[in-house]
């Protein structure tokens, strides 16, 4: 604690404890960095370093320039904190336009491989991962981060819980970010599908995901509202959820303290079964349970209407978390995992069905009483669309999850146009659709820049995710169906060469859908930049007193 | 068929007799507490909370 001679301010012990433990990781960063086995390391732990100096300079100078820290309450509202909800809103837009790049230049290479330009930084096997962990964790994952923190402040009427530690989260996830995606350019990698980060960058994350899950239990905790409204149910089940599979999946033993390399501690079957159970929870937990808190908020704050059954979103919340975690082995059937797990693994898929469907009639219901919107706002027409593909593709998943289905899928292009479909379609829509929201309510602007754009994106990408989803039906119906055909002397008809030619004008229509909702993305951006630097002002500082009352900062 | 204690059938006996029960009584309590009219007033009022500007 240091104390200023001429006032009684003084250092938070956020401040004071930060301060010192970020030059203790300076310290320890150099050391590391003298000590580093590859480059890749050495260069991670110099990034390390440098983040924590900036961090130490950022800090104190806050320190130095602020009055009391920002109150609670101000005129008997609470001052919402958007600071961090700003940066993360920022860092989606620019992680989403970089991911959907690197996705559609692999879409092109599997077209013209020649486009892999014979260089290992830009071959297919890195620059896969740096799309997956682009688009799921740094797009979605900073959609998310930004639309929890703002959702349980307002829905609490309370401000954000913690000084400093809203915006450690931000910044940390997206170092945790960076540092994995540089990370699989240089070559790093556990080998683990979506779980690729080495063990330093998972030690980080779960520092970050900790404090995460802090900040928003305690935000729930000095709530003033009685009710815990059911959006921040969906938020929390996926942030605790997240938290025991990353820790779950990812225990290993780094070969050096000073390198990158490590081993996981799973070995054969139980690694594949966590593997597994990790990545569907992934998909059921990150990627449906958060997008799901979005829907529950952010369709009837748009529609002006209330949630279409309340009762439904309860029963849809327990089911649908109970039923998720016990669905993974679907995705190792006919493996060597034991047939009564992948029969588990199916049952389980299928009875989704249930509250899956449950959550899209709840979704799409909320619009009863307020269809004719859909005309007028494409941004409603955008969030709703979204739930249609939640529907369609969690549909479809259960299906693909029998095993007599699995048999012809797996393996094949049909299980990349599913997962597009439910990302493109449900978290790409209900994100973009989020974000339009967002921006004006945060940066205070009456509404969007221009609604005729939304439109153009609306239908650019939209028609980009049909031509997606249905090449890849083709294209893997027909991989699956060349793999199995036989001759009638019993020879497999086809060699594996002719499969891969048989895809070639289906991976070209792909490319294209992407390149499409790529532009639509990259229309979103300049709508909401340019909603921000000329949007009119909302009259009365009505949502945001944050804007016009937090003292100086 | 002999019964023999392995682990495997000491975890399907355990899931039988024990936690599938457990989870029927817990859907049902959540049902219950859903579905209770006393509740619906609060329920109501919930469904509305996004709407409310402060």
């Amino acid at each position: 604690m240091t104390k200023q001679t001429d006032s009684v301010k003084w250092m938070t012990i956020g401040e004071g404890g930060l301060t010192v433990i970020l030059a203790a990781a300076v310290f320890l960063s150099i050391i590391a960095a003298a000590k580093a086995e590859d480059t890749a390391y050495a260069f991670h732990v110099t990034l390390a370093g440098f983040a924590s100096l900036a961090s130490i300079f950022v800090i104190l100078n806050r320190y130095f320039e602020r009055g009391a820290l920002p109150p609670q309450e101000i005129d008997g509202r609470p001052n919402y904190n958007f600071g961090p909800i700003k940066f993360a809103a920022v860092a989606s837009v620019f992680w989403g336009i970089a991911g959907f790049t690197v996705g559609l230049l692999i879409a092109m290479q599997l077209a013209w491989p020649d486009l892999n330009f014979n260089l290992p930084w830009t071959s297919f096997g890195r620059l896969r991962p740096l799309h997956t962990s682009a688009v799921v964790f740094a797009f979605g994952g900073n959609v998310l981060i930004a639309t929890s923190f703002f959702v349980v402040q307002k829905t609490c009427r309370t401000r954000l819980a913690g000084d400093l530690a809203p915006w450690f989260v931000v910044l940390g996830y997206n170092f945790f970010i960076v540092i994995a995606g540089t990370g699989y350019l240089l070559g790093v990698t556990q080998s683990k599908e979506y779980a690729e980060p080495e063990w330093y960058a998972d030690l980080w994350l779960t520092i970050v995901w900790v404090t995460y899950l802090l900040v928003f239990l305690m935000t729930l905790v000095k709530r003033k509202e009685p009710h815990i409204f059911v959006a921040n149910w969906f938020y929390l089940a996926f942030i605790i959820t997240i938290a025991v599979l990353h820790l779950g999946n990812n225990p290993a033993l780094p070969v050096s303290i000073f390198g990158s390399k490590s081993y996981v501690a799973w070995s054969g079957v139980q690694d594949a079964m966590f593997q597994w159970w990790y990545g569907h929870n992934a998909v059921g937990f990150f990627l449906t349970a958060g997008f799901l808190a979005i829907m529950y908020y952010f369709i009837p704050k748009r529609a002006e209407r209330p949630v279409y059954s309340y009762r439904l979103s309860i029963v849809h919340f327990w089911a649908i978390i109970f039923l998720y975690i016990w669905a993974g082995p679907h995705h190792l059937h006919y493996s060597a995992l034991p047939d009564w797990t992948q029969t588990l693994g199916m049952t389980f898929s299928i009875m989704l069905w249930m509250p899956s469907w449950g959550g899209m009639i709840n979704g799409l219901m909320t619009l009863s009483g307020a269809w004719d919107k859909l005309r007028t706002d494409p941004v409603l027409r955008m969030l709703v669309v979204s739930v249609a593909f939640y529907g369609m593709a969690t549909f479809e998943g259960p299906l693909m999850s029998i095993k007599v289905v699995n048999s012809l899928s797996h393996y094949t292009d049909w299980t990349i146009g599913h997962v597009h479909s439910g990302a493109l379609g449900w978290v790409g829509f209900v994100s973009f659709g989020a974000l339009y929201c967002l921006v004006p309510w945060l940066w205070n602007r009456k509404g969007l820049y221009s609604l005729k754009l939304v439109e153009w994106h609306f239908w650019i990408a939209t028609l980009g995710i049909v031509l997606y989803i249905s090449a890849m039906w083709v294209s893997g119906i027909l991989q699956g169906l060349m793999w199995r055909a036989y001759t009638s002397l019993g020879f497999l008809e086809y060699s594996f060469i002719e499969s891969v030619e048989a895809m070639h004008p289906f991976y070209i229509i792909r490319a294209a859908g992407g390149g499409l909702f790529l532009i639509g993305a990259l229309i979103m951006a300049w709508n909401l930049w340019m909603t921000v630097r000329v949007g009119e002002a909302e009259e009365g500082v009505l949502s945001s007193p944050g804007a016009k009352l937090q003292p100086a900062e | 068929m002999r019964a023999i204690l392995t682990v495997e059938n000491f975890a399907s006996n355990l899931v039988l007799t024990f936690w599938t029960p457990v989870f029927v009584g817990i859907f049902i309590a959540i049902l219950t507490y859903a579905l209770w009219p006393r509740n619906k007033a609060m329920f109501d009022a919930a469904a509305r909370q996004p709407l409310r500007e402060d």
